[in-house]
């Protein structure tokens, strides 16, 4: 089994370490991952994307082309991805800052407004983590014990103030309805 | 939790390097390889080695020169234009017999070109790195696993061989993340350096180091000698993979990040009914002409698959005798080709053999 994510979003939402995360998972999990970012002049306040890939089997092309699993946290990035999507994919966006009326009949939609969740709760810039809870929800890619422990593992100690903050954004990413 | 870590492919040579006893790194920043500088700069205070900031890439491969004539195990990296600047001394290091590793993390050329991932300094790695009749080793990993490990490994060549050995990646092996265990690294016998210019304490005559010669039959003599160890690597220290070639009509020849993407091709060309496999070379040079070779007796047809317009095709026509047909598809200038474009050319290829 392999799942092809494509992370997208623009520079400074924490789209690179929202992969990390997901791939750092992977790899304490046994699986086979790949974490492939774009990089390049763009990555300067414009667009970031990133390819994860988690697979039981050894992982060829690192590249996303066609995703099963699409997180766009931006209309530019899901204007760009969305019609890459495998048919019967999922698309999981922040719906704050994606208003589209393009929705395909074809894959799964999943909306959740991450960034105004956590301007509400105090977690600005955080919505990365927001969408990573609700992902482990709609996917069930990692169970979420798992994934909150690798992710707060990967916390350093001189930041232990943003443990709490994590973990809360996880939560109400998770528990999103 | 397991004892492998996450990393990207630059970092994972830095800290391979540092773990197989390298003690100098000089370097100059380039993108797509800059993480290697940052690494050690970070690293080598803490194991008492130094990481040294050149003023420029020619100035580092000097600096390399200086510090492989004194017996230490070093490093520089840089990036195709960078790489071009470090041919004179390369060529240098090369007279000398003195062993060093290389990194060109290749991007898109030529001239200034692109940041992003290419395989176009083929020809430069394999063919020339510098002027005179010259060879360095020249390793192609796939993974950041094998980032590591080939690190480890060049080091153990170097030395063995007193040459310089490069290992040739490119910008997206430079960049992505993947599991590493720096447990596999290489763990041969190294003989001792009795040549290194570090100190005589009096008990020994002095060591000279040195590539300039005022009788070219003297010259001609260390190049013959050269060459003589030239054929001793050529002889033991190929290394390649074969990927599903036994009943494969379709050889695909890529190495590097492209031979990942011809596996994902193979599969789905596979689940199609067409029997194509993979010969990877590890070692560019030298080269695995015997498996080439032997695979002409048995498949129809050979795709070179590259990042670049073709700079290896010659030497599968070379190593298979030109017994059967090589054609190519590749992108350049740091497009990285998708699976379905290589499939689609496998597709070509099993319908002409039919």
């Amino acid at each position: 089994m392999t799942t092809n994510i494509l992370l997208a979003g623009f520079g400074g939402q924490g789209i690179l370490f929202a992969g990390k995360q997901l791939a750092k998972t992977a790899m304490y999990s046994d699986l086979q991952v790949s974490w492939l970012p774009s990089y390049g002049p763009e990555m300067r306040g414009g667009a970031a994307n990133c390819s994860v890939i988690i697979s039981d089997e050894e992982i060829g092309s690192p590249l996303v082309v066609t995703p099963d699993l699409l997180i766009a946290m931006n209309l530019p990035s899901y204007d760009k991805f969305a019609p890459n999507v495998v048919p019967g994919g999922t698309i999981i966006y922040d719906s704050t800052l994606v208003s589209t009326d393009r929705v395909r009949d074809d894959v799964k939609a999943c909306p959740i407004p991450a960034t105004g969740i956590a301007s509400e709760n105090g977690l600005d810039g955080m919505a990365n983590v927001i969408i990573l809870g609700y992902l482990l929800k709609i996917t069930g890619l990692f169970e979420y014990d798992k994934f909150l422990e690798y992710m707060i593992a990967s916390i350093p100690p001189t930041k232990a103030a943003l443990i709490e903050k994590n973990t809360k954004a996880l939560s109400l990413g998770y528990n999103f309805a | 939790m397991s004892k492998k870590v996450l990393m990207k492919g630059n970092e994972a040579i830095a800290e391979a390097a540092i773990k197989s006893g390298c003690l100098h790194f000089f370097g100059y920043p380039i993108t797509p390889q800059t993480e290697i500088s940052e690494y050690m700069a970070k690293r080598m205070p803490k194991v008492g080695g130094l990481c040294l900031q050149a003023e420029s890439e020619i100035s580092a491969i000097n600096m390399i020169m200086g510090a492989a004539a004194s017996g230490s195990r070093c490093l520089t990296s840089s990036s195709s234009p960078g790489i071009s600047l470090k041919s004179e001394g390369i060529s240098y290091i090369v007279g000398c017999d003195l062993p060093c590793v290389i990194v060109n993390v290749q991007r898109g050329g030529p001239g200034l070109g692109s940041i992003q991932p290419s395989q176009q300094d083929y020809y430069q790695a394999t063919k020339a790195n510098g002027h005179g009749d010259e060879h360095v080793i020249v390793l192609a990993p796939n993974s950041v696993q094998e980032m590591a490990q080939l690190t480890s490994e060049a080091f153990d060549l170097a030395d063995i061989y007193r040459m310089p050995a490069m290992i040739l990646a490119d910008g997206s092996l430079g960049q992505m993340m993947e599991p590493v265990d720096f447990e596999l690294g290489s763990k041969r016998e190294i003989p001792e350096k009795t040549w290194a210019t570090n100190g005589t304490y009096g008990k020994r005559k002095k060591n000279i180091i040195n590539s300039l010669y005022m009788d070219p039959n003297e010259l001609e003599k260390s190049v013959l000698a050269r060459f003589e160890r030239y054929a001793e690597v050529t002889d033991k220290e190929v290394k390649y993979e074969e990927y599903k070639c036994d009943d494969a009509d379709i050889v695909i020849v890529a190495y590097g990040i492209t031979s990942r993407i011809a596996k994902t091709a193979i599969s789905a060309a596979r689940a199609k009914g067409i029997k194509v496999g993979l010969l990877r070379p590890i070692t560019l040079w030298p080269y695995p002409k015997k498996p080439l070779r032997a695979l002409a007796d048995t498949a129809k047809h050979f795709l070179v698959v590259e990042m670049n317009m073709g700079q290896m095709v010659d030497d599968v026509k070379v190593a298979t005798e030109c017994k059967k047909p090589v054609s190519f598809f590749g992108r350049t200038g740091g497009v990285i080709p998708a699976p379905a474009e290589i499939l689609a050319e496998i597709e070509k290829i099993a319908g002409g053999l039919n």
